[in-house]
């Protein structure tokens, strides 16, 4: 039995000549055993991740046939019905990918698959860490890096999309070129910068090239690897539970729960992607034709992750301002900036500062390292619920063409709903949400204080007919338990109605204001009523002897 | 517990009862509106003088809307000068005669007494009115006939800023349309771009000439016969589909795996 127990040679060997050298063998020990905690949300960043990695490799695909030149040439693959068609050597390569190359349209498709769910992976990763304020203390950072990330994901998206050069890569190209060049002043001169010229020019594409296989792909890896590591160092945040404090990670170890786990998910992820590319045909550049500035088809969209700034643009006012009344002394587009730049503004800059609004408003200092449940904190919840409903209405206008065609609804009519819905549905949601969430929490209060509904219905003897209610499972109660008042900053005023310190001028007051809004306890947990309904609880705390025989009922 | 009380507090049992109830409502919706199609009948017809029996075809049909002598009314526009193509195009077709007003009309099936003879007859009355552009004749509109990779620059050049790249049709303001190119036969295609129906632009022969026409007629049919070579078209419209199925496909099934992976195991009670 002692062999058993003794590593073989063949391991031993090398891995005592690997470690007298590097001296690995402590980090690996105690980070092997690094504890993860068990959620299925937890997973969800990890969509982007291994779609990154997908996207690495079938990417590097792509590049050993694609050429990014715009010369012109005659058409001479293997679709018929572009043959002789004059086009750029972009475009006449992807075609020469998608038919003439052996699993070309296969790793296209999959690196087209791979790029949408890279995006929604990475966005329904943020919405948990938002919802849970996971990117509370000390956390920001990561938060900012993750921020960064899904920026220069949608850059690396533009950038991708435009490279096959069809008529759709064309139409995102023109907006791309439309938006650059209302800016004032600088518009002109970014515009030539860009394109080297009048658009649509010889250039962009090899430049968008360098872009998205090498500079855009290398930032992203190295943010990437700061996010993993910032997550290792600083430990994943855990929902609350039993035995789960600030202070501990509750959960299973790397190697091997974990390991096993993300690796299961990698196949996963890998299974989804290659499944959709090989069932579902995604960017049809042989149907769009190749790119010429003179032509524009109906239903030109961008990819999903684009949408809502497509929706911005169409649902935006006809504004512009002619300075001096003359077109001469130049033009603010205000249709295109406004749309162009401010719900990407209002979106990407409010969820950056978002983790120091919050502290700013409720003066928490502390370290998190346990997720709130959304219902305990309402008016995050409501925020981020108002944010995506925006978010949401701006991307499904972008599609109000399609929906328009297929819905048999008037086009105009869905610009118009548009431009109210803008305004009223955050404002609707954050109302609905707020209150969602306060019932939630009522509900909770319920289940505490008063236990679960057993589906028991017991006759009192003086005929009453009521329902026996048991006591929540440990860890139900436990998860509950977890919830913490969201803290508030000390507004209270003094005996002589003075505020106090930094709560005094008008953005102190504010201050205050917002944080006595925001913090507090909305709903506790132990409501203290609960003595009024003794039958009712007659299955709960100590004494209750009938509450076994009462359950014996059920079976 | 008995075994079906278990299946029925499955956990899955409520998706489950989810996913009958509506496949059952799809069910009804869909044998209703199979009964609601009208049967397909044709009528026997005798032969007589095309100008006059479509005279008197017009009289029954057409002329509450076109007026008395095809002049128009606040209704309809005048039938004068739009030649015999207009007629077989909207005729042929089903927009005409019209259902109900709407911003446009749209496609659908013949009503029973409309036949080839009586479409016919029609476009030879209307023809008789003030000329205008004929219906075309077989070798005119063959695909076979036509350079398709040439039609398709034209095709992307003048069409599909309304009918898509590949002929899937497109919304137009107010309510009005441009439909799908899937079921147009040839003849109605070349009809549809000398006649102008509805919104659309006529495009005369001196713009696009017949031979053009013909190749355009040449990649629309060969594009939509097509098989789709990456899979699923998911409806040739482009990237609003496949945002939907990155999300309720890919996003989904990510989460239920990652639901299945972090699973615990129930407990026994």
């Amino acid at each position: 039995m002692s062999d058993l127990k003794a590593v073989p040679k063949a391991i031993a060997g090398p891995s005592n000549f690997l470690d007298e050298r590097l001296g690995g063998a402590n980090a690996l020990k105690r980070n092997l055993r690094k504890i993860f905690p068990d959620h299925w949300s937890f997973l969800l960043g990890e969509i982007a991740l291994y779609s990154f990695v997908i996207l690495l490799l079938t990417g590097t695909f792509l590049t050993l046939w694609f050429k990014p030149s715009m010369m012109e040439i005659a058409y001479d693959g293997s679709y018929a019905p572009l043959k002789g068609v004059m086009m750029s050597e972009a475009y006449a390569s992807s075609l020469e990918i998608s038919f003439d190359v052996r699993g070309g349209l296969l790793i296209r498709q999959m690196h087209h698959w791979a790029a949408l769910l890279f995006v929604a992976g990475m966005m329904v990763h943020m919405l948990r860490v938002f919802f849970t304020g996971a990117y509370r203390k000390p956390r920001e950072i990561n938060w900012i890096i993750g921020i960064l990330l899904l920026t220069l994901a949608l850059a690396e998206g533009l950038t991708g999309y435009s490279l096959p050069d069809d008529l759709l890569s064309g139409a995102g190209l023109r907006i791309t070129e439309g938006v650059a060049i209302s800016l004032p002043i600088v518009g002109t001169y970014i515009t030539f910068f860009l394109f080297g010229g009048e658009y649509p020019g010889e250039d962009v594409i090899s430049r968008f090239y360098s872009l998205h296989i090498l500079l855009i792909p290398g930032i992203l890896l190295a943010l990437v690897t700061a996010h993993m590591v910032l997550m290792w160092v600083q430990k994943h945040t855990q929902m609350p539970g039993k035995g789960r404090t600030n202070k501990n990670v509750v959960g299973a170890p790397f190697y091997p729960a974990f390991m096993a786990k993300a690796g299961a998910y990698f196949l996963f992820t890998l299974a989804v992607v290659a499944g959709l590319a090989t069932f579902a045909q995604i960017n049809p550049i042989w149907l769009f034709g190749p790119y010429t500035p003179a032509d524009i088809s109906a239903g030109s969209q961008p990819d999903w992750y684009m949408g809502f700034l497509e929706g911005s643009l169409r649902l935006m006012p006809p504004w512009e301002i002619n300075l001096f009344g003359t077109a001469q002394a130049g033009t603010l587009p205000l249709s295109v900036i406004i749309p162009a730049l401010l719900p990407l503004g209002i979106i990407m800059t409010g969820l950056a500062l978002y983790p120091f609004l919050e502290r700013w408003v409720t003066g928490d200092n502390r370290e998190h390292h346990v997720a709130d449940r959304p219902r305990n904190n309402p008016h995050r919840t409501s925020i981020g619920m108002s944010a995506i409903t925006f978010y949401g209405v701006l991307w499904l206008l972008g599609a109000n063409d399609e929906i328009a065609a297929n819905f048999h609804i008037s086009l105009n009519w869905t610009t118009y709903a548009g431009r109210v819905l803008i305004f009223v549905a955050p404002a609707l949601a954050y109302l609905i949400t707020y209150r969602v969430c306060l019932g939630l929490q009522r509900s909770d209060q319920a289940i505490i204080s008063h236990g679960v509904e057993s589906g028991v219905i017991k006759r009192l003897p003086h005929g009453e007919f009521i329902e026996v209610h048991t006591p929540p499972s440990e860890d139900i109660e436990a998860h509950m338990r977890g919830k913490e008042a969201v803290p508030m900053l000390p507004v209270a005023e003094d005996p002589s109605g003075i505020p106090p310190k930094g709560m005094r001028g008008p953005v102190g007051k504010l201050r205050g204001r917002m944080s006595k809004a925001y913090g507090g306890e909305k709903i506790p947990l132990d409501d203290g009523h609960g003595h009024g309904h003794e039958e009712e609880h007659a299955a709960i705390g100590t004494g209750s002897g009938s509450g076994d025989d009462d359950r014996s009922i059920t079976h | 517990m008995t075994r079906i009380t278990a299946w029925r507090r499955h956990p899955l049992a409520r998706y489950a009862v989810l996913i009958l109830a509506l496949a059952l409502v799809g069910m009804v919706y869909a044998a209703f509106v199979q009964a609601g199609k009208p049967a397909d009948a044709a009528l026997a017809a005798g032969k007589v003088d095309d100008v006059a029996a479509g005279r008197s075809l017009f009289e029954k049909h057409c002329m509450s809307c076109h007026g008395t002598n095809a002049q128009g009314t606040t209704t309809a526009p005048t039938l004068i000068g739009v030649g015999a193509a207009a007629v077989d195009f909207q005729m042929s077709t089903g927009r005409m005669p019209a259902g109900a007003p709407g911003p446009q009309a749209p496609r659908k099936p013949l009503p029973e007494w409309v036949n080839e003879e009586k479409i016919r007859q029609i476009s030879a009355y209307v023809q008789s009115l003030g000329g205008g552009p004929q219906v075309p004749g077989h070798e005119q509109v063959d695909p076979k006939l036509g350079d398709a990779a040439k039609g398709g620059e034209l095709f992307r050049a003048n069409c599909i800023q309304c009918h898509n790249w590949a002929g899937a049709g497109g919304a137009l303001t107010q309510g009005k349309y441009a439909p799908n190119l899937n079921e147009s036969t040839p003849t109605q295609i070349y009809e549809a771009m000398v006649t102008g129906p509805q919104a659309m632009p006529v495009f005369n022969d001196t713009t696009i000439t017949p031979e053009e026409k013909r190749s355009m007629i040449a990649y629309i049919t060969q594009v939509r016969e097509q098989r789709d070579p990456g899979g699923f078209g998911l409806g040739r419209i482009g990237p609003v589909t496949e945002g939907l199925v990155a999300w309720v496909v890919g996003i989904a099934a990510l989460c239920l795996a990652a639901i299945w992976i972090t699973a615990k195991k129930r407990q026994k009670s």
